[in-house]
């Protein structure tokens, strides 16, 4: 293909690969250096050492985390694939109402959550008028799963979506020419075929359910420590930049390495633009 | 669809969409409960229009916004407009997976590292109130950035390459081909990112408690900060009103489209 | 057993919204036949094919598969199995799972599918090529696989839904071939949907044609070509020239203000008819000799002969001949009593058969479109 170019062209990337390179790369190494130093600035491994301590609190958030992403999964499946059935008009209205309630402020959203959930709120006074309760559900690990799963289920049923509304009809209907009860169609062709959207979607709602402080601080009622409020509270509170730093790294490590075992599944089209 | 998806669908956008009722509905209580309902009232929201804070938060958030949109809808067509001109190779790989890094990281760790940045920056020109406005536009920059070189991308692909050379054989320069006759055919893109970079920072909380200071306080920062306390309804009026913003935002774009795209048709 | 009859559709009736796209249609098809199912873009014909293969259900009438009535049986649990327009290969299986998907989904045995699987592709002569990534496949060889994985399911009926519509003119010629071949061998119903009119007539024991939701006529390809029943069969059907006439009386018809002998008998006195000539059967001679007499206003060599533009007071008729001619020349024409067929007057009538618009463009703008329905 002859597709010259001046030079002119090519070289309107570098105020973009400046930025990145100042904002996006020295960040990462700052993260690496403020990690193996003490608040001395001299070298040392004793915040890394120090991590061990944090090991429960990895494992509860990386185990909270997974559950919320599955939750999501099984919620956000049924959904996206009805929605990618409708009429062009009626799939663009559902993504409308889907995305919605994304551009809400989170923090207002979480906190709506409380007043529900809470002794006196929604729930029981309701439960109370049939004589029943009330039930403590705010401040347990049930709340904080059912925060990260409705803070996040846009971002499981969006790229579900995506992937569904492009399913060829016709390779639908060859599985069911074939034979293919509604299970085996399911199992074999639509579910095989939805992988890149799956994989996408759970990135997508495990990286900041793993890494979430405000959710467990309001619904789990501070009892319930997660990495995130781990961090938040090396740099918030205690100012030991260089703890904060080093669980950082940790938790960005573990990300990566998730990532690195979903991306076999997901496509390479650089994910998802919510 | 079948009764039974009606159902289920009808189920999770009531799972969606129930704690913004339950804040729609508590910000006309009469009294200060966000819990208990005792009559209507629109108090509320004339106690927000006097709250000097908030108001003040509201026009930063509002400020940062436009700025960090403009500024990263800028940086960030150029750069789209570069990469698509790098063939396959080290520098667009590189270059994209950088355009990666904010979107695939932890918000937490973003933040985290941009303020490490800033701090290290602040010791060593020997300034320890560096995190402020300043500090806040570096970071939502950075986030936007990806979000509007992923939208104006696919647009550039869409268009013919020859475009640009086809200007110039007419008789335009390099710079006034790509403003006749590039732009114009990517402006839907740019518009796109514009927005999706004006909306994420208008929301955005995690990056910028970490990379504000005390002077300049973003809407989401106050609310945070009032969430530590008891909340009032007013907090519920004030995000019923963004709300309702976006709403009208959202529509007015959608019907421009859907408008525009009748007009393609009738061409 | 050779004329049970496998398929019946009775009175099918199918709206879209408003719109009726097939009307009180009537089909019987034999066991072992390689019917065709002919027409112009919407006209119904893959809509039919839907409806026997379950994707859609008539709003009103009889689906009636093997003497039984089968409306509302879900597609899986039906003995036919279809190929479809783009294949519509599983693009996450190689072609050795894409051919074996019908046989997992029944809970075969593992050594019968491995052993049907290479006799399928075999037959399709694929053998070798059942590690490959479909979409690594040519045109040619998806839709050998497409073939073989419908044919692995022994499907009483194979419905084909404008299979070679994807592939170059050279590769479909090859594959019409073999598509008749393997029917022959495995002497199953082939249903076969296509625009095609010379794939209708090359390959089919029977030609449906079908316009606007009503089938026009059946009969065999020699039947539909020599004895179209209106004007839209003719015109759609190779070339023709569709001329108003008037029966005088049995064998005798006038047209273009001559009288002509014909074959044709039945007719009341002074019926008004559409009389049909195809082009390859007008004989041109010289000025005087003829019967009828024109102007040529254009002639395109087509390698096998020259197609021939003669205006006739107005009307322009095609004629296909291997003699050239100049434009501007008087010529004579004259056609024999057994090239002329009478029809009786349709709603079609009027409507084709005059080349009074013909240029080289159409050439370009008539080739066939995909079907979108």
């Amino acid at each position: 293909m002859i597709k010259k170019t001046s030079p002119g062209y090519k070289a309107v990337v570098s105020p973009y690969l400046l930025w990145s390179i100042l904002f996006v790369i020295a960040p990462m190494f700052f993260v690496a250096y403020y990690s193996f130093t003490g608040s001395d600035g001299a070298w040392t491994l004793e915040n890394i050492l120090a991590l061990g301590k944090y090991t429960p609190t990895f494992v509860r958030s990386i185990w909270h985390g997974l559950l919320a992403t599955l939750i999501c999964l099984f919620l956000a499946f049924p959904l996206s694939y009805f929605i990618s059935k409708t009429s062009a008009n009626t799939q663009r209205t559902m993504v409308a109402l889907v995305m919605l309630p994304m551009w809400m402020n989170f923090l207002i959203r979480t906190y709506s959550w409380m007043t529900i959930l809470q002794d006196t709120g929604l729930i029981n006074s309701m439960l109370a008028k049939v004589g029943l309760g009330p039930f403590q559900m705010l401040n347990t690990r049930g709340a904080v799963i059912l925060g990260m799963t409705y803070n996040f289920l846009p971002y499981m049923i969006l790229p579900l979506y995506s992937v569904m509304s492009k399913l060829d009809q016709s390779v639908i209907e060859a599985a069911q020419d074939l034979g293919g009860n509604r299970y085996q169609v399911l199992r074999r062709v639509i579910i095989p075929l939805s992988m890149p959207g799956i994989a996408s979607g759970l990135t997508m709602v495990f990286v900041p359910s793993v890494s979430t402080f405000y959710i467990s601080q309001k619904l789990g009622g501070g009892s319930f420590d997660l990495i995130g409020d781990v961090i938040e509270r090396q740099f918030q509170q205690a100012y030991n930049y260089n703890l904060g730093a080093a669980i950082s790294l940790v938790l960005m490590v573990l990300i990566l390495i998730s990532m690195a075992f979903l991306n076999k599944y997901s496509d390479s089209g650089g994910g998802v633009v919510v | 669809m079948k009764p039974i998806s009606k159902l289920y669908s009808f189920l999770i956008f009531a799972f969606l969409y129930a704690p913004i009722a339950v804040m729609i509905f508590f910000s006309f209580n009469a009294s200060n409960s966000t819990g208990l309902f005792t009559g209507f009232s629109l108090k509320w929201y004339g106690k927000l229009a006097h709250d000097q804070a908030v108001m003040q938060a509201l026009s930063n958030t509002l400020i940062l916004a436009v700025t960090s949109a403009l500024i990263a809808t800028v940086i960030g067509t150029a750069a789209a407009v570069g990469i698509d001109r790098w063939k396959k190779g080290i520098v667009r790989n590189s270059v994209m997976n950088v355009t990666n890094i904010p979107m695939m990281n932890p918000e937490i760790v973003t933040g985290v590292s941009m303020m490490l940045l800033f701090v290290f920056v602040g010791q060593l020109v020997g300034k320890k109130e560096i995190l402020g406005f300043g500090t806040l536009l570096i970071a939502h920059v950075t986030f936007n950035l990806p979000y509007v070189v992923l939208s104006v991308l696919p647009k550039l692909r869409q268009t013919d390459p020859f475009l640009a050379q086809a200007a110039q054989d007419l008789g335009c320069t390099p710079v006034a081909a790509f403003f006749k006759a590039v732009l114009p055919a990517i402006s839907p893109g740019i518009f796109t990112g514009l927005l999706m970079a004006f909306t994420l920072s208008l929301d955005d909380f995690i990056i910028s408690y970490f990379t504000a200071g005390p002077g300049f306080q973003t809407l989401p920062i106050t609310i945070f900060s009032m969430t530590k306390k008891r909340v009032k309804p007013d907090m519920y009026a004030l995000s019923t009103l963004i709300f309702v913003g976006i709403l009208v935002l959202l529509l007015a774009i959608n019907l421009a489209q859907a408008r525009s795209d009748k007009k393609k048709k009738r061409i | 057993m050779k004329d049970k009859i496998i398929i019946d559709l009775k009175n099918i009736s199918v709206k879209f919204d408003e719109e009726q796209v097939l009307k009180n249609l009537n089909l019987s098809i034999k066991d072992k036949e390689f019917v065709t199912l002919l027409g112009p873009s919407g006209c119904g014909k893959t809509t039919t094919l839907r409806i026997i293969a379950g994707f859609l259900e008539p709003d009103e009438g009889q689906v009636i598969f093997e003497g039984k009535l089968i409306n509302g049986l879900p597609p899986h649990k039906r003995k036919v199995n279809t190929i479809f327009q783009r294949y519509a290969l599983f693009p996450h299986l190689n072609v050795f799972d894409n051919v074996a998907f019908g046989m997992r989904v029944k809970k075969m045995s593992k050594a019968a599918i491995e052993d049907k699987v290479q006799e399928m592709l075999t037959l399709v002569n694929l053998k070798g090529f059942e590690k490959r990534h479909v979409e690594s496949l040519s045109g040619g060889q998806q839709q050998r696989v497409a073939i073989a994985r419908a044919l692995a399911n022994d499907p009483h009926v194979l419905l084909l839904d404008e299979p070679l519509g994807a592939l170059d003119l050279k590769l479909r010629k090859d594959m019409q071939v073999e598509l008749k071949s393997i029917q022959e061998r495995l002497g199953i119903t082939f249903l076969y949907v296509t625009h095609d009119q010379e794939e209708a007539l090359s390959m089919s024991d029977k030609v449906v044609v079908m316009d606007n939701g009503i089938i026009q006529q059946i009969g065999s390809p020699i039947d539909i070509y020599n004895e179209p029943e209106n004007a839209f069969v003719a015109d759609f059907i190779g070339e023709s020239n569709i001329l108003d006439g008037i029966m005088r009386s049995d064998y005798k018809v006038e047209f273009s203000g001559q009288k002509f002998e014909c074959l044709d008998a039945g007719f009341e006195k002074n019926e008004k008819v559409d009389v049909v000539v195809r082009p390859e059967d007008v004989v041109v001679v010289s000025k005087d000799e003829g019967m009828l007499k024109g102007t040529v206003t254009s002639v395109v060599f087509l390698g096998v002969h020259y197609e021939i533009i003669v205006d006739l007071k107005g009307f322009k008729w095609m004629i296909q001949s291997t003699q050239v001619q100049d434009v501007g020349d008087e010529i004579g024409l004259n056609i024999d009593p057994d090239s002329i067929h009478i029809m009786k007057k349709s709603e079609y009538s009027g409507r084709y058969g005059d080349y009074s618009c013909f240029s080289e463009e159409f050439y370009e703008l008539s080739e066939p479109d995909e079907e979108e329905e």
